[in-house]
């Protein structure tokens, strides 16, 4: 399958400390590749390299574009959703306007996008004129990956979308965004401290400790590495 | 393999040990060289480049208080020139009616703005950023009106005019340098006064407060006590400041207490290096000297040079002479050691 | 009573003045955490260009709109030149720039067209309205900075750009990931603020005839107002120019002679501050450890 995004000896620093030491990565085009490990791994800092927000040497290869050298507005405008730690939602922005600002690049008229929108997330039509602030962890996942799909991305970059939401609701989201991949043929790049769930739905699996890929291969394949299980998995 | 590990660290530690020792001994050096040229300059240059001198001397013990503050406390302020007029009219009016000699002024007007300074460190406490910006503001502002308004105390508009000190007989020099000489002593007090506060306890916990106010609050230390103390100590240092130069002056008048004067402080603090002590030495050299130089460039918009240069400045040294030089040494003399490490 | 009233409306109308370059100041200080202590002299040196246009024969409403429109194009440029270096050192480094700057406006003001007061025509006759209680000068300020206003809240709640602005200001890198420009951004926000500026100081030219220093005053309340509103907020902005503008007002003709007016509306609007540390409708910046 054919690669929609790759990484090529990609180092990162923050000021002069090199964080990232040479990292290679696939995202296949309509696929789901996962990066797990532990905290300070390199996970959240590999993210912010592919989107240019910190400094980084090395080949990031996406749809024919070379990313090094550009801006983090030029990255999203080629096709790039970036979710951030956090979810980056504009709290004093109502929810629609959230959406709004989403599609700000894209072209086609936002309205209709909103209304899809909202076809996949019910719950966001309810509160689309409440301060986005107001709605709880999973409503503003949601609405995280809402306005990143107002792009019309071809990559969907995700930073933890599971991180402090109650299980149901974690179980909710990962389908939905399986579901928008299989709909929408939006390649998937995920970071996740839940291991487990994330290998169920990747193809790719790449296991970061320190700045290092130290094990990496098909999601199954990690699933049942022994070592990777006792660690990550917990069993 | 162990072993070896702790072996090297050990080394790493030694190394560590005697690069700090040198530095202090660069150190030390750099500083008594300037010491030196300090005491021989006045002795090659006209009164009047002397004058200009201890001009900078009395601005840098002032920008000296802005840096404790603002540098290593956190807490902006656009009131210095306030507390600056307050310890010069303390001065004068104890020189003036009272007839108190002009050494023993310091004291009283050191006291004064200390006492001034925590006053206000109080109220203070309850604002941050630009508010704070804004209170200190008011201090700058309404000092002029104030010591116009209580004109049977300050002599009004017309100010106070004094009588320059002489230089005690027997040491053979003149009024110029011997004011000079003294406001360089109250200099290097101050500075080493400074050095003292900032880096000990109480320095570090002005540091911890400036950078993450909730940690330090959360480690124990009393951020209300030591941020009026901050305060206290900063306008201490600016009053005597003012003192030294209504002594050297030898006039004191609203005028002379704008606005202005605040904004030059903290220009001269940015400039030199907010969160250094050395800076306000550069800071005062840059109040000095580049509006003279401004007036030479251009006679029709001297002030227009005057803000050009401190563009420039900000641009080429965002944090300062001493601020951005500092580390840098620091940087190249590390360089250089591990080098000659390397070649051993 | 009647003076009171009086002495409230012309407050108002000052007021007025002090909202506008509150507002521009707010929209500085929200996008870039930034006091741009420039701003007055910004408004000053447009004031001056329209006054060039006014004197070169030009209907007043036609300076007007070319002023503000050179103004804005000023302001965005000075936002990528001379601000643009420093965006990313500490605040008080930006903070010494803007007072360069204020120094370079004011000197070259001064050079090209002298310290003298001069006169500058205001679009409203002066004449007393309502029986006397305000005047229609007065009234025609008050107007302008409504229309103003108005046009401005329209600006940033139903258009796109508008949006990306506010957005941009709020969360700089979100809005970088949403494929939106932040530093074209900021520069429009610079090129508003000035253009605001520059409508502030062509309503207060003629009251305080037209010199350097003009805005230097205004400058101080605009800020003080500013905060008394809440730096965060541009409602706030202008509730607390027009109180500063009413209370200055007040205090000057009830409470002490104009040397100590200043000190004493400060020392007011403090005692307010010290019970709402941040403004009337400022939000506390939430910290999280």
């Amino acid at each position: 399958m054919a690669a929609i995004l790759e990484l090529r000896a990609v180092k990162a620093f923050y000021g002069q400390s090199e964080v990232l030491h040479g990292i290679d990565l696939v995202v296949e085009e309509a696929g789901m590749t996962v990066l797990l490990g532990a905290n300070g791994a390199g996970k959240t800092t590999t993210l912010r390299a592919i989107c240019g927000m910190v400094r980084s040497e090395g080949a990031i290869l996406f749809g024919g574009h070379r990313l090094e050298r550009c801006t983090t507005e030029q990255i999203a405008g080629f096709g790039v959703a970036h979710v951030p730690e956090g979810r980056g939602t504009f709290i004093g922005l109502t929810v629609e306007e959230n959406l709004r600002i989403g599609g700000y690049t894209a072209a086609g008229r936002p309205d209709e996008k909103i209304q899809l929108m909202y076809g996949y997330f019910p719950i966001l039509a309810q509160r689309r004129r409440q301060q986005a602030g107001a709605l709880s962890g999973g409503e503003q996942q949601m609405l995280a990956i809402a306005r990143a799909l107002m792009m019309s991305p071809r990559l969907l970059v995700l930073d933890e979308p599971s991180f402090g939401l109650a299980p149901r609701v974690v179980e909710a989201i990962f389908a939905i965004i399986e579901r928008i991949r299989r709909e929408q043929q939006v390649s998937v790049l995920l970071v996740e401290q839940n291991a487990s769930l994330a290998l169920e739905m990747a193809d790719r699996a790449y296991l970061l400790e320190t700045g290092y890929v130290v094990s990496s291969g098909s999601a199954k394949m990690l699933a049942d590495d022994p070592q990777i299980r006792r660690s990550y998995l917990g069993y | 393999m162990a072993e070896s590990l702790r072996v090297g660290a050990t080394a790493k530690l030694g190394m560590k040990a005697e690069a700090a020792a040198s530095t202090a001994v660069w150190r030390w050096l750099g500083c008594a060289v300037l010491i030196a040229v300090a005491i021989v300059l006045p002795f090659t240059l006209s009164n009047y480049h002397v004058f200009q001198l201890t001009q900078v001397m009395i601005y840098a013990v002032a920008v000296l208080g802005l840096n404790i503050l603002t540098g290593y406390n956190g807490q902006i302020s656009l009131g210095h020139g306030g507390f600056f007029a307050a310890g010069a009219y303390t001065a004068a009016i104890l020189m003036h009616r009272y007839g108190v000699p002009y050494w023993a002024t310091l004291p009283p007007a050191a006291l004064v703005c200390f006492m001034l300074g925590v006053l206000f460190g109080l109220p203070a406490l309850r604002f941050e950023g630009p508010y704070l910006a804004l209170v200190t503001l008011a201090m700058a502002v309404a000092m002029p009106q104030l010591l116009k308004y209580f004109d049977t105390w300050t002599g009004g508009q017309q100010g106070i005019t004094l009588v320059k000190p002489l230089p005690p007989p027997g040491f053979g020099i003149d009024r110029d340098r011997w004011l000079y000489f003294f406001v360089l002593v109250v200099l290097l007090v101050a500075m080493r006064l400074a050095a003292n506060v900032l880096n000990g306890r109480t320095g570090r916990a002005f540091v911890a407060i400036r950078d993450h106010p909730i940690a330090a609050a959360a480690m124990g230390i009393n951020t209300a006590r030591y941020k009026t103390l901050a305060f206290g100590i900063s306008t201490l240092f600016t009053g005597v400041a003012g003192a030294l130069a209504a002594i050297v002056i030898g006039f004191v008048a609203p005028e002379s207490f704008t606005l202005f004067l605040s904004l030059s402080f903290l220009v001269g603090s940015a400039v030199g290096g907010i969160a250094t002590i050395g800076g306000a030495i550069v800071g005062g050299f840059f109040i000095e000297f580049v509006p003279n130089f401004a007036n030479d460039i251009s006679d029709a918009a001297p002030w227009a040079i005057y803000g050009l240069a401190m563009l420039l400045f900000m641009y080429v040294m965002p944090r300062g002479v001493v601020g951005t030089m500092g580390p840098w040494l620091t940087h190249a003399m590390q360089e250089f050691r591990s080098a000659r490490h390397a070649a051993k | 009573m009647h003076q009171l009233l009086q002495q409230v409306f012309s407050g108002l109308a000052a007021g007025a003045i002090y909202a506008s370059l509150a507002l521009a100041l707010v929209m500085i200080y929200r996008a870039t955490d930034l006091v741009n202590f420039a701003q007055g002299e910004m408004a000053m040196f447009s004031t001056y260009i329209a006054w060039t246009l006014v004197n070169a024969e030009l209907p007043f409403w036609a300076a007007f709109v070319i002023t503000l429109a050179v103004s804005f194009v000023g302001g965005m440029l000075i936002e990528r030149i001379v601000i643009r270096p420093v965006e990313n050192a500490p605040i008080l480094t930006a903070v010494v720039v803007t007072i360069g700057l204020l120094l370079i406006f004011n000197a070259t003001a001064g050079w090209i067209y002298s310290y003298t007061l001069q006169e500058f025509p205001s679009p409203f006759p002066d004449r007393p309205l309502f029986g006397a209680l305000m005047t229609t000068r007065d009234m025609g300020v008050i107007a302008v900075t409504l229309v103003m206003l108005v046009a401005l809240f329209c600006f940033f709640r139903f258009t796109a750009t508008g949006l990306a602005m506010r957005a941009a200001a709020q969360n700089p890198e979100s809005a970088r990931l949403s494929g939106i420009n932040v530093g074209r951004m900021l520069a429009l926000g610079w090129g508003f603020a000035a253009a605001i500026g520059a409508v502030a100081g062509i309503m207060v030219a003629p009251v305080l005839f037209l010199d350097p220093n003009m805005m230097s005053g205004v400058l101080l309340y605009a800020f003080t107002g500013a905060l008394l509103g809440g730096i965060t907020s541009p409602v706030g902005a202008v509730i607390g120019g027009l109180i500063v503008g009413v209370t200055e007002n007040l205090v000057g003709t009830y409470l002490i002679a104009s040397q100590l007016k200043l000190t004493v509306a400060l020392i007011l609007i403090i005692i307010v501050l010290v019970f709402r540390p941040n403004g009337l409708f400022g939000t506390a910046v939430v910290r999280r450890v």
